[in-house]
């Protein structure tokens, strides 16, 4: 075992977590804002509004996230049209593919965590919230969508643990993030075993504080919902 | 002569689930202070009759005007009939207040915030207000002290007591009770009628499906008693425990005595 060239590559590693937290997030962020309304899409009761959100849904379920970051970074190239357009600006640059990906793809599952979690709203809520008059509108928003991003918070955390290990996937297309770096510190030194769990440590370490934020979340949000102690 | 101002008034109520017809022409007055027991077997069609009053079952025909408003309805594409105007729907229902069997607590809110909800997001009061009333109003159902416990926290009539103190935040013309004491062990069950029994004494219009007969016949100033979608016996209690006109009536009274 050598881990000199692991501890000469630190740097190195440093900035690849850096990208690794900065495309997370940001696709957890967007991913996020695009899951509230195709999960209030999906439960709708007019098939022309939940028809469009399932299938986008079943699509970003049903492919692995590497072919669907594979269209983006190398299939759309293929069109003139696409690299002749604004959007080339976003899809020349396999940073923002990754990102637009791991986006799409974690709006599909959080979507589906939130589509249940709606559902299970407990029939009386949502008749108390009627009989004083709510409007829908109101309803979801106070009523619904509080209680329902509680009911979907374990199967959310979970979510994110997995986006976590899905970025790793950017190494892949030349970005440099966690897995791209153990990936280079490889190739430069031949070191597999020391340059991958050295990444691999990165990528525990990552998930102890996701898992920890979610306990202190459940903390608070739970509140209703454990014994009393006091 | 009663001179009071009609409260609600249901013309010829009809209520269809399916083939079944659960309410066949209901026809119902409720002046200002009248607290109405609605007593009847299970399936008889008083908890849906009351659920038709402020919407939460569409009927299937006939007219309800509350407080001489008439709730206008149309018939969609199926032929179904649903309101013309929600926005009607909504503000008539801030006017009923209704407890439930289940209570129906938002869960995931303490007391206190059950009890501001619909005032501040609903009637736009301001929030210290609302706060200000809804603390008079817990402690006037006695759970004054537990207002920033969450509901899961509470005792089935603690939360109920809960409930009828969100109902009357929105300081409603009319409060529709749903089988209000169903639900509670059987100790639980005078601390809630003995806040309704204070509701009626001020005053208050009430609907109250129950099967409390004692609630019945010591508050209620009428009795109407439904049978398969009728209305069997309707009068005051004096009158209707004492010399019903309807056997039926008689005969599902005598069951409670028994017991």
């Amino acid at each position: 075992m050598d881990f000199e060239a692991i501890i000469d590559n630190l740097p190195l590693y440093l900035e690849g977590l850096w990208v690794t937290i900065q495309l997370v997030v940001l696709a957890l962020v967007s991913g996020f804002g695009l899951a509230v309304p195709l999960a209030l899409l999906a439960v709708s009761k007019n098939s022309f509004l939940s028809f469009p959100a399932k299938t986008y849904i079943y699509f970003f379920r049903g492919t692995p996230l590497l072919v669907q970051m594979f269209l983006l970074y190398h299939g759309l190239a293929q069109f003139e049209a696409v690299r002749e357009s604004v959007l080339w600006i976003v899809f020349k640059e396999a940073y923002w593919c990754a990102v637009t990906a791991f986006a799409l793809n974690t709006a599909a599952y959080t979507a589906e965590i939130l589509r249940g979690a709606i559902e299970q709203t407990p029939f009386g809520e949502t008749e108390a919230a009627q009989a004083c008059g709510m409007s829908k509108f109101t309803m979801y928003r106070r009523i619904i969508l509080p209680g329902s991003f509680r009911r979907a918070l374990p199967a959310y955390g979970n979510e994110v643990i997995f986006m976590l290990h899905g970025s790793a996937l950017a190494g892949v297309i030349t970005i440099v993030d966690l897995f791209g770096a153990a990936k280079i510190v490889n190739a430069r030194y031949f070191v597999p075993f020391e340059s991958f769990i050295t990444a691999g440590f990165f990528y525990l370490c990552c998930t102890f504080i996701i898992v920890w934020f979610f306990k202190w979340v459940e903390k608070h949000w739970y509140a209703h919902l454990r014994p009393r102690t006091s | 002569m009663d001179y009071r101002k009609t409260a609600l008034l249901v013309d010829n109520l009809h209520k269809y689930f399916g083939q079944e017809e659960v309410l066949k022409g209901i026809s119902l007055e409720a002046c200002e202070g009248d607290v109405i027991a609605m007593v009847g077997a299970s399936g008889s069609g008083k908890s849906t009759f009351l659920r038709c009053v402020n919407l939460l079952e569409t009927p299937t025909s006939g007219s309800i005007y509350v407080r001489g408003e008439l709730i206008r309805m149309k018939q969609n594409r199926n032929g179904d009939s649903v309101p013309e105007d929600l926005k009607q729907v909504e503000r008539i229902r801030t006017r009923l207040g209704m407890v439930f069997q289940q209570f129906n607590l938002w869960s995931h809110m303490t007391v206190l915030e059950n009890v501001i909800e619909a005032p501040v997001h609903v009637l736009k009061i301001a929030k210290k207000e609302a706060v200000e009333r809804a603390e008079e109003l817990l402690y006037k159902v006695g759970i004054y002290d537990r207002m920033h416990y969450h509901p899961a926290h509470l005792s089935g009539g603690q939360q109920q007591r809960v409930a009828i103190a969100r109902a009357l935040a929105m300081e409603p013309d009319m409060l529709l009770f749903d089988e209000p004491t169903s639900a509670l062990d059987p100790e639980l069950v005078g601390e809630v009628l003995q806040v309704m029994r204070d509701l009626a004494e001020e005053g208050r219009t009430m609907i109250v499906v129950t099967h409390e007969m004692g609630f019945a016949q010591e508050v209620s100033s009428r009795v109407v008693f439904l049978h398969e979608g009728s209305i069997e016996e309707d009068g005051p209690p004096w009158k209707v425990f004492k010399n019903p006109s309807s056997e039926r009536f008689r005969q599902f009274v005598s069951k409670y005595v028994e017991n």
